[in-house]
């Protein structure tokens, strides 16, 4: 193997972190110590000596956890270990936000200044911040503590939200949200916060205890703390009809039930797992819980308050798909669900119950947005930089690893027991004809009370509202975000439409994450909107020109129209401002790209700000 | 299987091949003293004591037999002198060629078996093989596991000697051989060397010549006393050069034809400047693998230098033959009449399908993918493949007390043999000639990296800068004759030759390393 190394050698601490992932190294030349007598002579080498290049970001989450940043030394050994390349190593270091690559304080206070918190006072809880510990990534406390502005961590019913990471032998987290100045220095601390235990779940679910929820039901309740409590509750019998009546008769409920994927694409579920089912192995199931979607929470929601259910949903799914291995990808910023889906995980495993199915691995996301697209996250768990692939071919042909892949986001999954259960044509007489089933909103921003929702699919965008207590803040609606920052905004008079795939179409929005975020007549909307092309500048990976280049000149279009200087007159950088749109919609290879300009687009079309009138 | 190669380097666009062979899922497995870049390529990486091949080979054959791998049929059925091999491999335990190869006893088994049960495996070496003592018996000993094993005459398995340089097959395909004519005929055969005769229109002395060393020992003798040196540079590629510029200087009369004034064309008493074979002359070359290509003439020589045909053409003028003009393609096809392996390849047919490989009967035939096919076929074509129950005879230069580090010699990367080709453009990866040692050697001796040290074996004695590499194992020092103007390596090298095939063993000497004495305490 080609490996040029730098001279930086590991300490200690680093190699323990390493070698917790992999196990302590076996020779020298895989970074041991050099022994002359058992190891001149013979050594492994190649890709078979690697344990697979995809523990890569696993081992350098166990570094930045145990050690707080990924030195040049650290990552020489963890190269060597795996046998990357270390520039390849340090592109995928560098690539994800919550690694540092530089000496900063153990503990970081990641401080959400994206559009839900901004809505909800932000900006003041930084000025706050920026009193008392300095400014932003400086370190503070005697150097112990830093804080950083973050994007959206999905806390947004809770907003503002904060999370504070510790790095140590135990690495440890907390979540502050809705945050105070008194509740960060607590968790700067280290000092338990109130915000992580069950009542807190329940919080996030305003309809707890209806008696109409269904994919919420146990969300929050004692029995969604156990297997055991679980299966008292009901829990399990999916599973067991899928054992007991076979893959095939799963995937025909699946079809039946008109199930279509809810991470934004709506792709007919049961179409993608005929298709890998058919496929030969070896093939893999990936539930995609990299929920980054500014404005979006549910799938947290759902891990964290009902994680049996999910994992059940995984296995019946490999096991109609014959699956051999299956990936949950949850968002690094998702700690507690990442506890409770392993503690979920291992109690399936412990029970016998994934024996018929396959092995589920959870693997942690590390801060990129870019990493909820499909083939970005394949290549995340590979141990690439998390960069899409060009599609075709798609994830059921060459997905994970290679091989036929199975991705469905986690609310798709959760729907799963409940099809089985009550049958895929009772499923699909729920909701609308284009749009069964039941459906998450995730509503934040100004309304009374934030949080997840449940309803049938065919509630407007008003009903939600009203659901949710109605606008609060000043009452005086100016805007609702729906769809999460790749989504539109709607304009008070919209509001009618009901959010449906087919009806959202209409209107030339998307139901996306399932978003609705209205903002008050206080707001100033282009301060969201700067906010959101800041997003997509900094979540835009950088591999493809149309939106590299693209996210950033959408930034400092509207940072010039906002400041009231632009180049030329308004209207010209008005036309710019669609004409870059236009080239990101067509020529990008992901949907980043294609969507890095709808909400702007939607706004300015919509309303008279930045120099227009709407139009 | 890479043996006593280090393509990595030597081979490197051969070796993106295999690279693009391991992407696949291919295994591979290196064989060298040193764990080189290619070694770090390989699943496994075996690194025997220099010279000690034939007890790692029969290992290997002892084990695949004594696990039942071998391919009974393929044996039975193609092959001679089982009986003689298994007796001569009997010895060779795992326990044994662990002791004596280093290797330990694991890793031979899995190569063993990894070799025997591959569906398909190709066996490659270089000069960590051919640079012995016993050049041919190492060569034999892999032979013998191609044989044993059926990895051979089948696409996808097979022996590959790869070569030094594009068209050293050319070379022996063309008849540069003291003992063949072109294409492989043997010289001593009547009816083959008559047919020659016939057409040359003249007398082939019925004997076998002397290959290199043959010429440095007759030029000993006094036997030999005019040189005629065509592309090559033996005052610095020989080893013991000290003996071999005492001979050439000795000679009545030397001609040295190259591009370029090496050292032996310095003390030539006649240089003929030559035109590059691959870029400003008309004619063919044929790679390792037996593929024939036409080069062109894409640039204009610098005055002065004229095309090695025509200073033939001319040379045979003085001599009183006239050739006519030379004329490439005429000589081609000239040679199509009397080789017939190369008969079908015209020079039409070899730029429509961009070469083609040898043996290529008549103008329908493809060329082979291939050889040896016929020892599958049933029945069976032509001779038994003789297996050869050669023993292994450890390298000369014994180490003692006195010399006790084994000293290699290879190539790098960004160089070239004696560095007349590389040595004339600069590389970012070069640093000049250095001893390698192991980091171990290195603080034992107490030395810095680049801090010069004097190297002495039996026969000489240079000064070089050491540089650590922990590829080394203590006790293995390796270096190369791409500088022989800074570090004359072939001073220390030994010309134990091969009586086979005439090459020395500049794999294996005995040497010393001495911190140089600072001069204030002198």
């Amino acid at each position: 193997m080609d490996l040029h190394f730098t001279p930086d050698t590991p300490t200690e601490s680093e190699k323990l972190a390493v070698d917790s992932v992999l196990g302590p190294a076996q020779s020298r030349w895989e970074g041991g110590e050099r022994s002359e007598a058992s190891e001149g002579q013979t050594s492994r080498g190649g890709f078979r000596s690697s344990p697979g290049r995809d523990l890569l970001l696993p081992v350098l989450h166990a570094v930045n956890g145990r050690v707080g940043w990924i030195s040049p030394g650290a990552l020489n050994y963890a190269s060597r270990r795996l046998q990357v390349p270390p520039a390849e190593a340090y592109g995928v270091a560098s690539f994800y936000d919550l690694f540092a690559l530089s000496r900063r304080p153990p503990v970081v206070a990641r401080v959400c200044d994206d559009i839900a918190c901004q809505a909800r006072g932000a900006e003041e809880l930084c000025d706050r911040l920026e009193r008392s510990l300095g400014p932003a990534s400086a370190g503070a406390r005697g150097d112990n503590a830093t804080w950083v502005r973050s994007p959206c961590l999905g806390l947004c019913e809770r907003a503002p939200a904060v999370l504070v990471t510790g790095s140590g032998e135990t690495p440890w987290n907390r979540v502050v949200a809705p945050a105070g100045a008194a509740g960060i220095g607590a968790a700067i601390g280290g000092r338990p916060t109130d915000s992580c235990d069950l009542q807190a779940v329940s919080n996030s679910v305003p309809q707890a205890g209806s008696q109409s929820l269904r994919l919420l039901r146990r969300v929050g309740s004692a029995a969604s703390e156990t297997l055991e409590g679980y299966q008292r509750d009901g829990g399990l019998a999916a599973l067991e009809l899928a054992l007991a009546k076979g893959g095939g008769w799963v995937l025909d409920q699946v079809e039946a039930s008109g199930l279509v994927g809810r991470g934004g694409a709506a792709f007919p579920t049961g179409r993608k797992w005929r298709a890998v089912a058919s496929a030969e192995g070896p093939k893999y199931l990936v539930c995609n819980a990299d929920e980054s979607e500014p404005g979006t929470f549910k799938d947290r929601v759902l891990m964290e308050g009902d994680p049996h259910a999910v994992v059940e949903a995984i296995a019946v799914a490999a096991f109609a798909t014959g699956c051999d291995r299956a990936y949950v990808y949850i968002r690094g910023e998702y700690p507690r669900a990442a506890e409770r889906m392993q503690a979920a995980i291992s109690s399936f495993e412990q029970a016998g119950l994934l024996a018929p199915c396959c092995p589920i691995e959870i693997r942690r996301g590390a801060g990129a947005y870019i990493c909820g697209e499909e083939t970005a996250l394949f290549n995340s768990i590979e141990g690439y930089r998390g960069e899409p692939r060009n599609k075709p071919p798609y994830p059921t042909q060459s997905g994970l690893f290679g091989r036929p892949t199975v991705v469905n986001n986690v609310e798709t999954l959760a729907n799963v027991p409940l099809i089985l259960q009550r049958g895929g044509e009772e499923f699909a007489a729920v909701g609308t004809r284009q749009s069964s089933g039941p459906k998450l909103f995730c509503l934040s921003g100004h309304v009374s009370k934030p949080g997840v929702y449940e309803t049938e699919f065919g509630v407007t965008v008003r009903e939600l509202i009203d659901l949710a207590g109605g606008v609060s803040g000043t009452g005086r609606l100016q805007a609702v975000l729906v769809g999460g920052a790749a989504g539109a905004f709607l304009s008070p008079d919209e509001l009618e439409a009901p959010f449906t795939f087919e009806g959202m179409r209409a209107i030339g929005a998307a139901v996306g994450s399932a978003v609705v975020m209205p903002f008050d007549d206080s707001v100033d909307l282009s301060r969201i909107l700067l906010r959101i092309a800041e997003f997509f500048r900094e979540e835009s990976c950088g591999q493809c020109v149309p939106c590299r280049v693209g996210t950033v000149r959408q930034t400092e279009l509207l940072e010039r129209l906002r400041s009231g200087r632009p180049l030329g007159s308004v209207r010209s950088e008005r036309l710019l401002l669609k004409e870059i749109s236009q080239v990101m919609r067509d020529a990008s290879i992901c949907g980043l790209g294609h969507t890095a300009s709808s909400a702007v687009d939607s706004a300015l079309a919509r309303f008279p700000i930045l120099g227009g009138g709407a139009q | 299987m890479l043996w006593g190669s280090n393509a990595r380097e030597t081979h490197p666009i051969y070796f993106h091949h295999v690279l693009k062979g391991i992407r696949n899922g291919a295994s591979l497995y290196v064989v060298d003293p040193r764990r080189t870049s290619s070694a770090q390529w390989a699943d496994r990486w075996l690194g025997i004591d220099v010279g000690t091949d034939i007890p790692l080979a029969h290992a290997v054959g002892r084990e695949i037999l004594q696990a039942g791998l071998e391919n009974r049929w393929f044996i039975d059925h193609a092959t001679s002198g089982f009986q003689q091999y298994r007796e001569a491999v009997q010895p060779w335990t795992l326990e044994r060629a662990e002791s004596v190869t280093g290797v330990p006893k694991d890793s031979i088994r899995e190569l063993a078996r990894a070799y025997a049960a591959a569906p398909t495996a190709q066996l490659c070496w270089t000069l960590g093989i051919t640079e012995h003592h016993n050049a041919v018996d190492n060569v034999r000993a892999l032979i013998n596991l191609a044989l044993l094993t059926g990895h051979v005459g089948r696409y996808g398995s097979g022996l590959c000697p790869l070569r030094g340089q594009n068209n050293v097959q050319g070379g022996g395909d063309m008849g540069a051989l003291p003992d063949r004519l072109t294409g492989f005929q043997h010289l001593e055969n009547d009816a083959l060397r008559v047919k020659f005769e016939r057409t040359w229109n003249c007398v082939i002395p019925p004997q076998s010549g002397w290959h290199l060393s043959g010429m440095f020992d007759a030029m000993e003798r006094g036997d030999l006393n005019t040189l005629y040196v065509l592309g090559e540079n033996p005052v610095s590629s020989e080893a013991d050069k000290n003996r071999a510029l005492r001979l050439l200087r000795g000679l009545d009369c030397l001609v040295v034809q190259d591009l370029f004034l090496t050292q032996t064309a310095e003390i030539a008493h006649v240089v003929l400047p030559a035109q590059a074979g691959w870029v400003e002359s008309e004619g063919t070359v044929t790679s390792s693998e037996r593929k024939v290509q036409r080069v062109r003439r894409a640039v204009d020589p610098p005055p002065g230098a004229r095309d090695d045909m025509r200073i033939l053409f001319d040379l045979a003028n003085r001599l009183g033959h006239d050739w006519g003009e030379p004329d490439a393609e005429a000589l081609w096809d000239e040679l199509r009449t009397l080789s017939p392996m190369h008969a079908g390849m015209s020079y039409e047919r070899l730029e429509r399908l961009g070469g083609i490989r040898w043996p290529c009967y008549d103008e329908s035939h493809p060329g082979e993918l291939f050889l040896h096919g016929r020892l599958w076929a049933q029945p069976r074509i032509g001779p038994r493949a003789p297996f050869g129950p050669v023993e292994h005879r450890p390298p000369v230069d014994a180490l003692d007390e006195e010399f006790p580090i084994r000293l290699t010699t290879g190539r790098r990367l960004d160089s070239y043999n004696t560095g007349v080709q590389s040595g004339l453009y600069s590389s970012p990866l070069r640093w000049g000639e250095t001893l390698d040692i192991s980091p171990e050697d290195g603080r034992r001796h107490g030395l810095a990296e680049f801090e010069e040290v004097r190297v002495t074996s039996r026969r000489g004695s240079v000064v070089a800068p050491v540089r650590f590499d922990p590829g080394l194992r203590p006790g293995l020092a390796f270096m190369t004759t791409h500088f022989p103007d800074q570090v004359d390596t072939n001073r220390l090298t030994i010309d134990a030759v091969d009586p086979k095939s005439g090459t020395a063993e500049f794999k294996a000497s005995a040497i010393r390393i001495d911190k140089m004495v600072p001069p204030k305490a002198l």
